[in-house]
């Protein structure tokens, strides 16, 4: 990682803390309490910026880089790994976004959970990225790995609309959008506004921060992974006899040393 | 592409004629789970022509999960994924040709699930015509991604667990407007028409099989 990019990992960083620090003193202390949902409120400064990082910017970005990886002229490891860190994090805010929704949900609706529209799309779209990250946690070629990983990322990006509208259609009582609706009006205003959108920025740059640091953390395994490989190669090459010297594969189909060596990286790669 | 498309499919049904395992292993389980569900929702006719629909389209897509493990396990025979990929079908054909071979599969077995939950659960069929749509629309659906989930996880060794951990989630609209087109031709919905839920079945395949066209080629080069 250059000196550049920590440098921007850093300053992302330390801006995310002092958002969130501002938004909760903002939220907690600054903003008067709803005048129905008195304190209750005070969870939208945290759920609808949990919720857009989830299910548009993380969502988002994996569903765009998977497309741009299959794409033969973008095809590179940076697009495949930025999928994956992208839809890890962002399965992390999905679970968020489900757990403060229904903490939510019990005081205002009485249960933990309805079978609202929007909660059960969300906890699909969770279950898509837990099977995404399964799919991606089975060991293969970078280039297997990367093309499957992609393909199921893309599956989800089509489903997730079809699953939104057949689960509107089937039943829904959250409440319309706040800010963004229909007549672009927002219906929120004074302190309460600016604290949410100082929550949309401090949860997106937490989420930046955080892709940041999986995306370097995914570059040091593939890198890790790499290195046990050799490692392997050079220990079979020092073992077997008549095997080629180290930094040269086998030829195609060649000795039972090949096999040899076939077998310990089927093994490092399953390990 | 539709000779290619053909060719696969009469592959697939001509080793399931020979084979049988659709019937002799799938028919059995599907109405085994009818059976299963009318022990838990108990002997009276009432709750299980109110669930009749419900249970007949659940009921299918676990035994949709059982026919594309079937069907992706047909090319996963040593070598058989690259005697595919070297024969010089245009893939586009062979995802058509897998997923119609799936269809023609699971539109017998949805027959004798009518009959199952018609005999079974006491449920009258009020419109046929909602009744055959939704089967259609649904099962080319199903097909679609089965076919597309199957490749996807064929050859790894965890493929038998991985598979319904892909497929379900991803064809809950089928099962969730599948279930509402049902309701209406059984009579046994909260009201409103099932144009809306056919329109969804038909658009949920229509995008699966045009998805499934574009990328069973990477597919097919990642299997």
């Amino acid at each position: 990682m250059s000196h550049r990019t920590t440098l921007a990992v850093r300053v992302i960083g330390v801006g995310a803390v002092v958002c969130l620090v501002a938004t909760v003193w903002l939220g907690l202390w600054v903003t008067p309490p709803d005048q129905v949902q008195r304190n209750l409120v005070r969870l939208v400064y945290v759920h609808p910026p949990v919720a857009w990082v989830a299910l548009y910017l993380a969502f988002g970005i994996a569903c765009v880089s998977s497309v741009l990886w299959l794409w033969r002229r973008t095809r590179s490891a940076f697009f495949d790994r930025l999928a994956a860190s992208s839809m890890e994090v962002g399965t992390v805010f999905t679970a968020l976004t489900l757990v403060t929704g229904s903490i939510w949900g019990r005081p205002t609706w009485g249960v933990w959970w309805a079978w609202d529209a929007r909660l059960t799309s969300t906890a699909l779209l969770l279950v898509l990225q837990l099977g995404y990250l399964t799919l991606r946690r089975i060991p293969g070629d970078f280039d297997s790995r990367a093309r499957r990983s992609s393909i199921a990322a893309l599956v989800a990006a089509v489903d997730v609309p079809i699953v939104h509208f057949s689960v509107q259609w089937w039943r829904t009582l959250h409440q319309g959008a706040t800010v963004l609706n229909a007549n672009l009006s927002p219906t929120i205003h004074g302190s309460m506004a600016w604290t949410l959108l100082l929550g949309f920025v401090a949860f997106t740059l937490v989420f930046f921060w955080m892709l940041l640091v999986r995306y370097r953390v995914q570059v040091l395994s593939d890198a890790l992974e790499g290195t046990e490989l050799q490692g392997a190669l050079e220990e079979r090459w020092v073992e077997g006899d008549g095997l080629p010297a180290p930094g040269r594969l086998p030829d195609e189909g060649g000795t039972a040393g090949g096999a040899l060596v076939g077998v310990s990286l089927s093994e490092k790669v399953q390990r | 592409m539709w000779r290619d498309t053909l060719a696969v499919a009469g592959k697939d049904l001509r080793i399931e004629m020979r084979s049988r395992v659709l019937l002799n292993q799938v028919v059995p389980f599907a109405l085994l789970v009818l059976v299963l569900f009318a022990f838990a929702l108990g002997p009276r006719s009432g709750p299980m022509v109110q669930a009749s629909a419900g249970l007949f389209w659940v009921t299918l897509l676990f035994a949709a999960v059982l026919g594309v493990q079937r069907s992706s396990a047909l090319e996963t025979g040593e070598g058989t994924r690259d005697g595919l990929r070297m024969s010089g079908l245009d893939p586009a054909g062979v995802f058509l040709g897998k997923t119609a071979a799936l269809c023609v599969q699971l539109v017998f077995l949805e027959v004798l699930l009518t009959a199952g939950v018609v005999l079974l659960y006491g449920a009258h069929i009020r419109s046929i015509g909602p009744l055959v749509v939704a089967c259609l629309a649904g099962t080319a659906g199903l097909a679609a991604v089965g076919t597309i989930y199957g490749m996807l996880s064929s050859g790894l060794r965890v493929r038998e667990t991985l598979l319904p951990f892909l497929l379900l989630p991803v064809v809950a609209p089928v099962v969730l407007a599948g279930t509402r087109a049902w309701q209406v031709a059984l009579g046994t919905g909260v009201g409103g028409g099932a144009v809306p839920y056919l329109e969804l079945l038909a658009i949920f395949a229509a995008v699966y099989l045009a998805l499934g066209v574009v990328i069973y080629g990477p597919l097919l080069e990642a299997s």
